[in-house]
């Protein structure tokens, strides 16, 4: 690597804080087009009804209007589609209702889209919005998934009992005999609360249309703009490719939330169509609140077998997972494909089964939110081995590490699809363990007791799979897309490198660590690099950044990209240096002529290929470009261990987290900076889940927690600082050997939160504790075990 | 509308605007500076923090026409002749920024914090940016820079 410090591993601060640091980012907001009009939707003030009629007459004679668009007067246009097909236990399809753009006939939550405004100004649109007359015939709102099971009022008419599917891995017999002969049962009910994503920047959407060239473009704050562009293209607006550009530039935060394809996204697309003029939506917060994806909203029965000396037998779990009023691009994927999936966790349970019931309610769509499914299959094991721990006596570590899969193990395949190729997860359990001083928490107590304050330490040791996927693995599971990445390496004459790669940063900082990637194999300098996505007419073709994939998948693909340009550079060099091709070597940023003096820089190479005086055209073609597409043969599977210790006060219920040692193992590091602070931030979520993010509908299916005033989200003074390690063991299927990063906070942290606040309160006799645990919640719960 | 007159990043800029238009909508649009960023609707994300006659101001919380006169510093005019102030490079040295939405916000609490306070603690520290919203970061490293920032600007 040059200089020996911006290749992989080096810490080298982030190539695009510049920008950031001086106000100059471009975010889809800060997007102004010529002759823009402004939209703004009307949406659903009650969660279920009928409409009756809407009247838009008063708004379209408003000053400053240009259009008003209601359901009806968007015929042709498709629904928003869903990318995951689920079935039924006897094979019949999950159920799909439409997902129209506008509300038709009925509106399904509170924040459904009714209408839309489009004006000269923001001001005008939003007015204008107030005069338009919906006469709604209200119905009851489904809103508690157990409720919505029994049936009685329906979501969607062709959905029996609200069900969506009702899917099922492994086999129920055996387990149950298992569970029948079992020396110990532990049995838990979660409930997985409901959670709002809440990146920092509401998302926007721009549409715009040239007539000369009949070309759609849509500017849009999103991690996937290649898919986006596939879903509205081909299944709502009918615009081939060629003739839409979807463009995501700088993008603040998605936390998957911006992953999918959002009805906003065709309307304003369309509507420029319509109206030749581009239409800008920019979400208010009170909209994303009621307009964005949520995430989790599990209810969960799970056991877990046990012999009496604590080994894991059979675990089984059923989950009703909450899908709200439609399906969102992966909905029906998270509960299943990515929770079942990881129900062995880092522990050898031999037989595992999970029932899966997706239900529709009242409610907004829900999706992936950052770990999407594997938070809540860590959550429910970790909580039950913590449970299993305390009955039957054994020490909290120890059982763990009972049940580890060990480092010999590998490949393990799992009872449930997953085969894990690598991990050391007693190496991470350690770090963890020394990170945390765990010996001294016995005196910290103690100290603590006299303080009048309770102390506990809780665990979570965990895995993951991500990377997503092998697309023959998602298709066989119901995926209804590919999920692969592209990138395209175009060396320049004078030797810098432009790479473009189907995945897309949105925080993750790819600017850098993929420049150090290329800087590593070809040995230019980074500041030599540049690296750009986001834009469908210039990146060849990509799935977008989620599910950890960007650096497993993404940075894969570029490896493969830059292996083709070495093994065509080295032609070039052989042929100028009149040498055999076999014995060119490539080093530092040099090929060089084995066992002689003779070499040439990679920037004379990339010369010689533009401009090819003396090149081999009878049998390579100038030029050095190449583009690679990566299908990963498996997931990847970081892991680690999250050790949390609280201090309670019982007078008022306050949990202070007064350590929190995060020790993970995501593979090869490509830049511990970025790496670190992944960490940070997923954590600092997956805290935000135990303590204080809830989000609450009402019985009429009102959303209580609808601003940052009702919502709770993480503040600097509610966190810690954090003690952070990284172990590495290589992932053996990739030629980075990475894993992935983006998640492990969230998946690792919350149970750690919960199990040590259960650990602090279990001499009260407190046993279990309900997401988030707010100081009230914890104070009922001391009060009624006292 | 009214024309409102402001100094922003120290050169004097005027402009038409109605009297309910927030001094963060004026920044961004009126003026075209779209490094201020707007995150909610409630004032609470922190995401337009710009300095206003050097205090912090949520700038969602103010009119554009109750700023006639004053002195704004916003992002855009914290680095000086190409450098960084000092809290930019803390916050590059150490991490602090992610996505960078909440950045411009965080950086303008972060200074008017140790200006007044110097010698804020940890504590201080996450007590004072309780007013700003980050998604990403997790926090650590805002604090760390913040600490790192302070020493600087004490020189």
């Amino acid at each position: 690597m040059p200089d020996g410090n911006t290749g992989i591993g080096a810490a080298v601060k982030r190539k695009e804080d510049g920008r950031f640091l001086t106000g100059k980012g471009r975010f889809t907001d800060d997007i102004n087009r010529p002759n823009q009009t402004f939209a703004y939707f009307l949406r659903s003030s009650v969660a279920h009804a009928n409409i009756k009629n809407v009247d838009t007459s008063a708004a379209l004679t408003a000053e400053g209007v240009v259009a008003v668009y209601t359901n009806g007067d968007m015929e042709g246009v498709g629904g928003v589609p869903c990318g995951w097909g689920l079935t039924f236990q006897n094979g019949d399809p999950m159920v799909e209702p439409v997902h129209p753009i506008l509300a038709a006939g009925k509106v399904r939550h509170v924040g459904d889209p009714i209408a839309v405004v489009i004006a000269e100004t923001k001001k005008q649109a939003k007015a204008a919005a107030a005069l338009i007359k919906i006469d709604l015939e209200d119905l009851p709102a489904v809103v508690n998934m157990t409720n919505a099971v029994e049936g009685g009022t329906l979501v969607h008419e062709e959905a029996a009992n609200n069900i969506c599917y009702d899917w099922a891995i492994g086999d129920k017999d055996e387990v149950d005999k298992v569970f029948d002969g079992a020396d110990h049962v532990t049995s838990i009910e979660i409930i997985n609360n409901r959670l709002i994503p809440n990146a920092i920047e509401p998302r926007v959407a721009i549409g715009d249309y040239d007539a000369v060239s009949q070309k759609y473009t849509l500017y849009t704050s999103t991690q996937s703009p290649h898919v986006i562009r596939l879903l509205m293209g081909a299944f709502v607006l009918q615009i081939p490719e060629h003739k839409l550009r979807v463009v995501a530039p700088d993008v603040g935060g998605g936390f998957g939330s911006k992953t999918f394809h959002y009805a906003e996204e065709a309307m304003v697309t369309w509507a420029a169509g319509h109206l030749g003029r581009p239409v800008k939506w920019t979400a208010e917060r009170s909209e994303s609140f009621v307009s964005d994806a949520h995430g989790r909203d599990h209810v969960t029965t799970a056991e877990l077998a046990l012999s009496k000396d604590g080994k894991f037998l059979a675990l089984r779990e059923k989950t009703y997972a909450n899908m709200g009023a439609y399906l969102s691009t992966f909905g029906p994927a998270i509960a299943t494909y990515l929770h079942s999936t990881l129900l062995a966790g880092v522990y050898t349970t031999p037989l595992i089964y999970s029932n899966i019931i997706a239900v529709f309610t009242n409610t907004v769509a829900v999706d992936a939110y950052r770990g999407a499914g594997r938070p809540e299959a860590t959550y429910i094991l970790e909580r039950l081995v913590d449970r299993a721990a305390r009955e039957l006596g054994i020490d909290q570590v120890e059982i763990r590490r009972k049940n580890f899969i060990p480092p010999d193990a590998f490949p393990y395949q799992t009872p449930v699809a997953l085969e894990y190729d690598s991990g050391d997860y007693e190496a991470t359990l350690a770090s963890a363990l020394e990170g945390a001083d765990v010996d001294g928490f016995e005196a910290r107590k103690s100290k603590a007791a006299k303080n009048g304050k309770l102390r506990g330490v809780g665990y979570s040791t965990y895995v993951e799979a991500c990377g997503a996927a092998p697309s023959a693995v998602a298709g066989a599971l119901g995926a209804r897309a590919g999920l692969y990445e592209s990138a395209n390496v175009r060396v320049h004459p004078t030797g810098s490198v432009t790479v473009f790669t189907g995945s897309h940063s949105h925080g993750q900082g790819h600017e850098t660590a993929f420049a150090q990637l290329v800087s590593e194999q070809i040995g230019v300098d980074i500041d030599s690099v540049e690296i750009a996505h986001g834009d469908t007419d210039q990146v060849q073709f990509g799935m977008g950044t989620y599910a950890s994939r960007s650096l497993a998948v993404g940075g894969s693909a570029i490896v493969k990209a830059l292996d083709k340009i070495i093994d065509k550079s080295k032609k070039i060099a052989a042929h100028i240096m009149e040498a055999a091709e076999s014995d060119i070597e490539f080093e530092d940023g040099t090929f060089k002529v084995a066992g002689t003096d003779k070499s040439m820089g990679f920037g004379e190479v990339a010369l010689a290929a533009y401009v090819p005086h003396n090149y081999p055209l009878d049998v390579l073609e100038p030029g050095l470009e190449e583009s690679a597409f990566y299908d990963p043969a498996n997931f990847t599977y970081p892991a680690g261990c999250h050790i949390c210790e609280v201090e309670i006060d019982p007078t008022t219920g306050v949990v202070e987290i007064v350590n929190f040692t995060a020790a993970d193992d995501p593979g090869i590091v490509i830049n511990p900076i970025i790496v670190e602070g992944q960490i940070h931030g997923g954590v600092a979520q997956g805290i935000g889940q135990a303590l204080l993010e809830g989000c609450v509908y009402d019985d009429n299916g009102q959303l209580i927690t609808g601003t940052y005033m009702d919502y709770t989200m993480p503040r600097a003074d509610d966190l810690p600082s954090y003690v952070v390690s990284t172990e590495s063991s290589r992932c053996t299927h990739n030629p980075l050997g990475v894993k992935g990063v983006g998640e492990v906070g969230t998946i690792g942290a919350t149970p750690a939160v919960i199990n040590a606040i259960v650990d602090a309160l279990s001499e009260l006799g407190v046993t279990d504790m309900p997401m988030p645990a707010t100081p009230q919640t914890v104070w009922r719960a001391i009060q009624e075990a006292s | 509308m009214a024309t409102v007159s402001l100094t922003v990043n120290g050169k004097v800029m005027s402009a038409e605007a109605s009297a309910d238009t927030l001094l963060v909508n004026f920044i961004r649009e009126n003026l075209g500076m779209t490094g201020t960023h707007v995150g909610c609707d409630t004032s609470q994300c922190g995401a337009c923090v710009v300095m206003v006659n050097g205090d912090s101001v949520k700038s969602c919380t103010m009119l554009a026409v109750q700023a006639e006169g004053t002195e704004v510093t916003t992002v855009e005019g914290l680095a000086s002749n190409g450098d960084l102030h000092p809290m930019q490079q803390a916050f590059h040295d150490n991490h602090a920024l992610q996505c960078g939405y909440c950045t411009p916000g965080m950086l303008i609490s972060s200074i008017d914090l140790v200006t007044k306070n110097p010698n804020a603690t940890e504590a201080e520290i996450r007590h004072g940016l309780e007013g700003n919203l980050c998604r990403c970061t997790g926090y650590h490293n805002i604090v760390k820079a913040v600490q790192a920032g302070a020493a600087e600007m004490k020189g």
